[in-house]
């Protein structure tokens, strides 16, 4: 494997939020052209990384190299170049609230290009075409619904044609169609332009479809890795667990919290 | 977005749990050092990106207009009425030495240096400063600034900038518009009701006020609307993420303006004497 062909790269990050420390010595490399699904249970510190990876938090140790350049030590202006290179898709969409979904998808564009306005709006009609959205294009984003909502925030994310795409979690609250839309629209961007993907998602089935690598956290590692059939194919007792879905095994369904049966016991003036 | 936060400890407490007074006295200086440090370092930031901000003037009026044209009843309703109140006054104290006919110099000069720039900022800082203040801490709990931030757009250049240059262009504008009202308001008691002779109200406005008194006035409201906006925008750009933090962000934005107006406008007085 080159090193050039290394988009994203996670060596040994610590990151603590106060005392709750989220990774202890995380390792992740995602290939140039590749799908990369991060799997993990809830609270593991998925979106996390997503922040590591585009540089809104820093960790305390490690190193995280996006593009080739070490992500930390940049400055503001270099950050956001390379941040113009990359798509970002928020948990919950992150609309602006004042532009219409029209305005919304056309603000990267008049941010960061002069294109003339009828080039503009046949890209914008293009992107919300793609995702089945072109009639609401002069809805406010007060009048969408949440997988809506998340729809032309992912119209957003890829209006640009960035290099890399991240999608944290693209499949939550859409329903069975525009699943597969979106499950064939990130496999077409990846497979037609070459975009790079990471893809965090809990839906096992979907994303092993189209996944090339994977990796699963759980406790601030990764617990395993490796194409999706491997990790299906994986024996060890946790990555079943999390691959069949079951909350008795290895992998704490549970928040750290002191003994359920003490805390009931346990009177409050105690 | 915590870094803000004071850089010393929790307040340390006496044996019997109570907080002592002496080190609370203290971290509440510390506190208040350390946030004038916080609000100074944000202004740079803030200048530095002002001139980028330029680029977008629809923004910028976008932003005069909604503190602005939106704040223009309540101004011109407060000028007014706070015209008319020095008409009253104004009458009564000089009527017992006899010259009721200084009033419109009285008054003019009282609503131009000094009621006409403190009360448009305390005004606008209730009406216009509390809803940027609410505004970029709501688009900051719902993740905008931050979507901005990933999509290589600086929130500071796009929403706080244009809302910083928006409000110290207005606060002059309002001030502005709050005295000629009030001075309207003044004549109206003085020479409508009272009978001063509008001859002598006018001429002796216009031979006392020069120049000098009107760029008083002018350059204390666009200090007192660079303090209320900064305070506005910086307030809501650190505000906590939720709805509470924003609650309190606004509270907070309202009490530091007014003090910090009230405290420039002495500073500015005793330097113009
Ligand atoms: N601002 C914060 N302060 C303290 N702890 C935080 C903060 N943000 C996140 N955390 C903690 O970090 C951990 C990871 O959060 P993160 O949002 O990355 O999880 P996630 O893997 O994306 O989960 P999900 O699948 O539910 O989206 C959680 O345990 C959470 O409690
Ligand atoms: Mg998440």
């Amino acid at each position: 494997m080159i090193d050039d062909d290394i988009v994203v790269e996670v060596r040994g990050v610590h990151y603590a939020i106060g005392t709750h420390a989220i990774f202890k010595g995380l390792n992740m490399r995602v290939r140039r052209g590749a799908i990369t699904a991060v799997m993990g249970p809830s609270g593991t510190g998925k979106t996390t990384l997503l922040r590591l990876i585009m540089g809104q938090s820093v960790a305390q140790r490690g190193h995280v190299t996006v593009f080739g350049k070490e992500v930390a030590g940049l400055e503001r202006r270099e950050l956001y170049k390379l941040r113009q290179r990359v798509g970002l898709l928020f948990q919950n969409g992150a609309l602006l609230t004042d532009l219409s979904v029209f305005e919304n998808v056309a603000f990267p564009l008049r941010e960061h290009t002069d294109l003339p306005e009828p080039v503009l709006r046949e890209l914008v009609l293009m992107k919300l075409q793609t995702v089945g959205l072109r009639g609401a294009a002069e809805l406010m984003p007060a009048e969408l619904s949440g997988g809506m909502a998340r729809r032309v925030a992912l119209a957003r994310a890829i209006v640009m044609d960035p290099e890399m795409l991240i999608y944290d979690e693209p499949f939550v609250g859409l329903d069975p169609i525009s699943k597969g839309v979106i499950v064939r629209l990130i496999q077409s961007l990846n497979r037609l332009l070459g975009t790079t993907s990471i893809v965090v998602s809990h839906d096992v089935r979907e994303i092993s479809a189209i996944a090339d690598d994977s990796y699963l956290l759980a406790e601030g590692k990764v617990m395993a890795e490796g194409s999706p059939a491997e990790l299906c194919k994986e024996q060890t007792e946790s990555v079943r667990q999390f691959m069949s879905g079951t909350p008795d095994g290895p992998v704490p369904f549970h928040y750290p919290a002191p003994d359920y049966f003490e805390q009931l016991l346990a009177r409050p003036d105690a | 977005m915590h870094e803000h936060k004071a850089p010393h400890g929790p307040i340390p407490r006496r044996r019997d749990g109570r907080v002592s007074s002496l080190s609370q006295r203290r971290s509440i200086a510390l506190d208040a050092v350390a946030k004038v440090g916080a609000v100074a370092l944000f202004l740079v930031r803030l200048l530095g990106q002002c001139i980028p901000a330029l680029v977008r003037p629809q923004l910028i009026i976008r932003q005069i207009y909604n503190a602005g044209a939106r704040s223009l009843v309540i101004i011109m309703l407060c000028g007014l009425f706070v015209g008319m109140v020095l008409g009253l006054q104004g009458y009564q104290l000089l009527q017992r030495f006899g010259s009721e006919s200084a009033l419109g110099m009285a008054a003019a000069l009282g609503l131009i240096k000094e009621l006409g720039p403190v009360l448009t900022a305390l005004l606008f800082a209730g009406r216009a400063g509390t809803s940027l203040c609410s505004e970029i801490g709501l688009m900051g709990a719902t993740d905008q600034l931050a979507a901005m931030e990933m999509m290589a757009v600086d929130p500071v250049r796009h929403v706080v900038a244009p809302r910083f240059l928006g409000g110290l262009i207005a606060v002059p504008l309002l001030a502005a518009i709050f005295s000629c009202v009030g001075i309207y308001g003044a004549q109206l008691i003085g020479v409508t009701m009272m009978r001063i002779q509008a001859g002598t109200f006018w001429s002796q406005m216009q031979s006392a006020v020069g120049l000098r008194d009107v760029n008083e006035g002018l350059i204390k409201s666009v200090v007192f609307g660079a303090a209320c906006s900064l305070l506005a925008v910086y307030e809501g750009f650190h505000a906590e993420p939720t709805a509470e933090g924003v609650g309190l962000a606004t509270t907070r934005t309202v009490v530091t303006s007014a003090v910090l107006v009230l405290l420039l406008d002495y500073m500015l007085t005793a330097a113009f004497l």
